[in-house]
């Protein structure tokens, strides 16, 4: 178990990181949000990884798993799908307005009339 | 009780529907509503003042939780500081942006009302996940202000700011989950009690998550390493945006003082002074690179981004000696900086305008209308944020050298800000010569949107006169800074007043 977890992060952590260095825009909003899935999970082991024991007190209990951790994580991922919506707006519409995605802009911009445009979509 | 605390953040947070819903087919009803809840916020930033100036330190406990287990909002001496800094900046760049630019796309009223939330939210909360929070708020009403107006520049811009702060939020959420892992407190006075008793086998995470979050700070105050966005970023975005944003690098200082002072500072057991190592020598390093990139830039707005830099440098040298008088003498620098960095920016979008085909390059042009005015202003500003006598940069350094003169690293210190002085009034009278002096000629034809410019030019005159207020009341206002710095540094009055009589010994644990 702790070692599966620990492994998924450390592999998410690592692909968001090379993703993120990349030149394009896609691969580094792809790489953005593997890092945020590497975040969630990892924020949801500091409350120790515990089986099969409820959150909420109760009297015929004895263990508990950490409920904060959960509701730190449940913040963490509606923050980042959203982060996430505006990054991939944003790669968009520079894309579209300098018909280029590169992060720098260092690129021969793709010709006007063969880019497609968002407008009239719905 | 004292619900006043909360107003800052609550007014903006309902100004902002309102303008979003009501006003957004009509700019003057917008502007109206935006310039009141920002008067509005002044006015109650300066009750706060009143309440505080005192001494006390006024608590919050939002839905009513007890301290450790809900989130506190607290106020004291320097968080309402940072409110009445807040208001008053805002209210300024608000004048200038109601000249025409918030007419260039579309909401930016509401989006501003967000913005100034998030930091009003950033100073006054005393839980660090409610600080990540406040920051994605002020974060995402910022990547909506920066690119204002859109255009290929300022988009490609802003995509690069939007990744850079996606990783820093990644950061600040992993080093969150590593300090909770270890203390299981997320309240930052909690976290005080705590971090003394945490034994030494989980010192190394404390510590790597303690560290982890001073860079995310340190993202937010651009320092050296992760300084590179800045220039970039304020360069592009709108006048009024850049200079609205001189504020959001105050933040990182803010959160770096009272996190790095609270929680690691003197009682912090094995973690004592934790900030204090890697601090100093970065703040040193932005100090030198930022007035390097004054000498160096080739546009008037590179030249103010880089001025920021290099005065996020030595206001983090300051803090980072760890003195209370070295604090007193920070936060004076941090109040004119603000002003100062801010102005310029205004100036530059000002000269820009007039210059078609030149824009804001440091470049020979026609002469252009209101030549002596702008003139005029950038020389005070020049004056102001190069820290020449008699404006306040001058104050403002020469009580950080004097704080400087007890620690060790002095003659490092010296050297390095008289150095950067001289470089940056070189990069300064080297930019205004070229740009006004030898601007001369003919009068270059009028962009028909800069037509109309006396709100902007009230803006700069405001924010100038904050500077010059700042000097002719400097000896009240250290006075008043001395007792704010006391006040950071005696921590157990923090503690108290947001624990109460709740804090166990020895925590939780």
């Amino acid at each position: 178990m702790e070692f599966l977890l620990s492994t998924a992060i450390g592999l998410l952590t690592a692909a968001g990181v090379y993703l993120a260095l990349r030149a394009r825009t896609w691969p580094v909003v792809l790489g953005l949000t593997m890092l945020s899935y590497a975040t969630n999970l990892f924020l949801f082991a500091t409350g120790r990884l515990v089986l099969n024991q409820p959150p909420v007190i109760s009297p015929d209990v004895v263990a508990y798993t950490d409920p904060l951790p959960q509701a730190l994580v449940l913040t963490a991922i509606v923050i980042s799908f959203g982060m996430t919506a505006v990054i991939v707006v944003m790669a968009l519409r520079s894309f579209l307005e300098s018909g280029s995605d590169h992060v720098d802009g260092q690129d021969k911009p793709v010709p006007a009339e063969n880019r497609e445009t968002t407008e009239g979509r719905a | 009780m004292n619900h006043w605390i909360i107003a800052p953040i609550v007014l903006p947070a309902i100004m902002a529907p309102i303008l979003l819903m009501g006003a957004r087919h009509d700019m003057v009803l917008a502007r109206i509503f935006s310039i009141a809840s920002t008067v509005a916020l002044l006015g109650i930033a300066l009750a706060l003042t009143a309440m505080v100036s005192d001494g006390t330190i006024l608590t919050y406990a939002l839905g009513n939780w007890v301290a450790p287990f809900g989130i506190v909002l607290v106020a004291d001496r320097l968080s309402v500081m940072m409110l009445v800094l807040t208001a008053v900046l805002a209210l300024a760049v608000l004048f200038f942006a109601i000249d025409g630019s918030d007419r260039e796309g579309r909401h930016f009223h509401a989006l501003y009302q967000f913005q100034l939330m998030g930091i009003n939210g950033a100073f006054l909360t005393g839980d660090f996940f409610n600080l990540f929070v406040f920051f994605e708020v002020l974060l995402i009403a910022s990547y909506g202000l920066m690119v204002h107006g859109g255009g290929p520049a300022r988009v490609k811009a802003g995509v690069q700011y939007v990744a850079i702060n996606l990783v820093g939020s990644t950061l600040f959420l992993i080093s969150v989950g590593m300090i909770y892992s270890v203390t299981g407190t997320l309240n930052m006075a909690d976290l005080a009690v705590k971090v003394p008793h945490i034994p030494a086998g989980d010192q190394a995470l404390l510590q790597a998550g303690a560290l982890l979050l001073l860079l995310v700070f340190c993202v937010k105050a651009a320092l050296i390493p992760v300084h590179f966005w800045l220039p970039g970023t304020y360069a592009n975005a709108p006048a009024a945006v850049a200079a609205l944003f001189a504020i959001m690098t105050k933040v990182g200082a803010y959160c770096v003082i009272r996190l790095y002072i609270l929680a690691f500072g003197a009682d912090a057991g094995a973690a004592t002074w934790l900030a204090a190592p890697w601090l100093l020598p970065a703040a040193l390093l932005t100090l030198v690179l930022g007035m390097t990139g004054v000498l160096a830039a080739r546009r008037l707005g590179q030249l103010a981004g880089f001025a920021v830099i290099g005065s996020m440098g030595l206001l983090l040298t300051s803090v980072a000696l760890f003195t209370p008088i070295a604090l007193s003498a920070a936060l004076y620098y941090l109040l004119h900086s603000t002003l100062a960095g801010a102005v310029l920016f205004l100036i530059a979008d000002l000269v820009a305008r007039r210059r078609p085909g030149h824009e804001d390059g440091l470049s020979v042009a026609p002469g252009f209308t209101q030549l002596k005015l702008l003139a005029g202003s950038f020389f005070i500003a020049a004056i102001a944020a190069t820290g020449m006598p008699p404006l306040s940069g001058f104050i403002g350094k020469l009580l950080m050298l004097d704080a400087a003169l007890d620690s060790v690293h002095a003659a490092v210190i010296w050297t390095l800000v008289l150095g950067t002085s001289l470089i940056a009034i070189i990069g300064f009278g080297r930019a205004g010569s070229t740009l006004f002096w030898k601007s001369t000629g003919e009068p270059g034809s009028f962009p028909e949107h800069a037509q109309s410019n006396s709100l902007s030019l009230i803006a700069i005159g405001l924010l100038l006169a904050g500077c010059v207020a700042l000097t002719l009341f400097a000896g009240p206002l250290t006075t008043y800074l001395d007792a704010t710095a006391e006040q950071v540094f005696a921590t157990h009055q923090y503690i108290e007043a947001v624990l109460g009589n709740t804090v166990l010994p020895g925590g939780l644990l």
